[in-house]
């Protein structure tokens, strides 16, 4: 596996996650993903991200081109020192929420990429992984 | 403050979304329609979000909000231009827009909104 470019950004308020979409986007747009693969991986990044702010009280964001073989793709790594998840499994769960939310972030976000890694310890944090190949 | 624009167009308001909104200014996008509709006495909201890329479960939910609280007002709300993508998007998510109407274009949601208020609410011409 060839990474390609890296770079990282905060998540520390609500304009992050729109920063962050925006940065996704590009990097996206310029792998050759096409719009629909553009707007699922864009989607995923807009959940992730504020979970990372609203339930993990604030992260960062790392984004990776990468290269394996012949296929390129986007990794994004969402990581926090939140409260942490105690039960996994329930959080991705479509409907399961603790705020009120829909409780689709997780499970959606898992959906619409190719590869998804989600490692969590309470009172420590949350890393949560994705990739999209093009 | 940022703002998105709120139009009067006869007894509806049209909202066209011009910009990435970010969690707050969706929250105020849907307090400021509702203060709209009751202080206009509308009977329809109509929302464009053709310019929008994406319609994540947040900006999906401040929808389904906007439609619940307009039909508590007695207002209908049509949605109008979603992208294509972005529904391809959002079926996958597992998002769907409860009691949320839907049209291609503004055009369309017009007659939509149009046809739902005449039946509702307005006497026939006199012949
Ligand atoms: N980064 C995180 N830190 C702590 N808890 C989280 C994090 N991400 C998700 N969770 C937990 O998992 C639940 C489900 O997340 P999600 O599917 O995104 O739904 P929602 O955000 O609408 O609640 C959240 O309500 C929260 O309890
Ligand atoms: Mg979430």
């Amino acid at each position: 596996m060839l990474l390609l470019r890296r770079d990282s950004f905060p998540l520390q308020s609500s304009d992050d996650i729109v920063k962050a979409r925006q940065i996704v986007r590009t990097w996206a747009a310029e792998l050759g993903f096409k719009l629909v693969d553009q707007t699922k991986i864009v989607t995923a990044s807009s959940e992730l991200a504020r979970n990372a702010y609203d339930h993990g009280k604030g992260g960062i964001m790392i984004i990776e081109a990468i290269e394996d073989g012949d296929r390129k793709g986007l990794r994004l790594t969402f990581q926090d020192q939140g409260p942490g998840i105690p039960d996994i499994e329930q959080a991705l769960k479509d409907g399961y929420s603790t705020s009120g939310g829909l409780g689709l972030g997780l499970g959606g976000a898992k959906r619409l990429v190719n590869e998804f890694h989600i490692e969590s310890t309470v009172g420590k944090g949350t890393t949560v992984r994705i990739v999209k190949w093009v | 403050m940022e703002q998105i624009p709120i139009l009067k167009l006869g007894k509806f308001l049209l909202v066209t979304i011009q910009v990435d909104m970010h969690d707050q200014l969706a929250l105020r996008l849907q307090d400021e329609l509702t203060n709209r509709i009751v202080k206009e006495n509308a009977k329809g909201v109509l929302i464009d979000i053709s310019a929008l890329e994406i319609v994540d479960s947040f900006i999906g939910r401040t929808l389904a909000n906007i439609a619940a609280m307009a039909r508590i007002l007695d207002a209908e709300t049509v949605v109008v231009g979603m992208q294509p993508a972005v529904a391809i998007t959002m079926v996958e998510l597992g998002l769907s827009l409860p009691g949320v109407r839907t049209a291609l274009n503004v055009e369309r949601g017009m007659e939509i909104l149009s046809s739902l208020v005449q039946v509702d609410s307005d006497a026939p011409p006199p012949a």
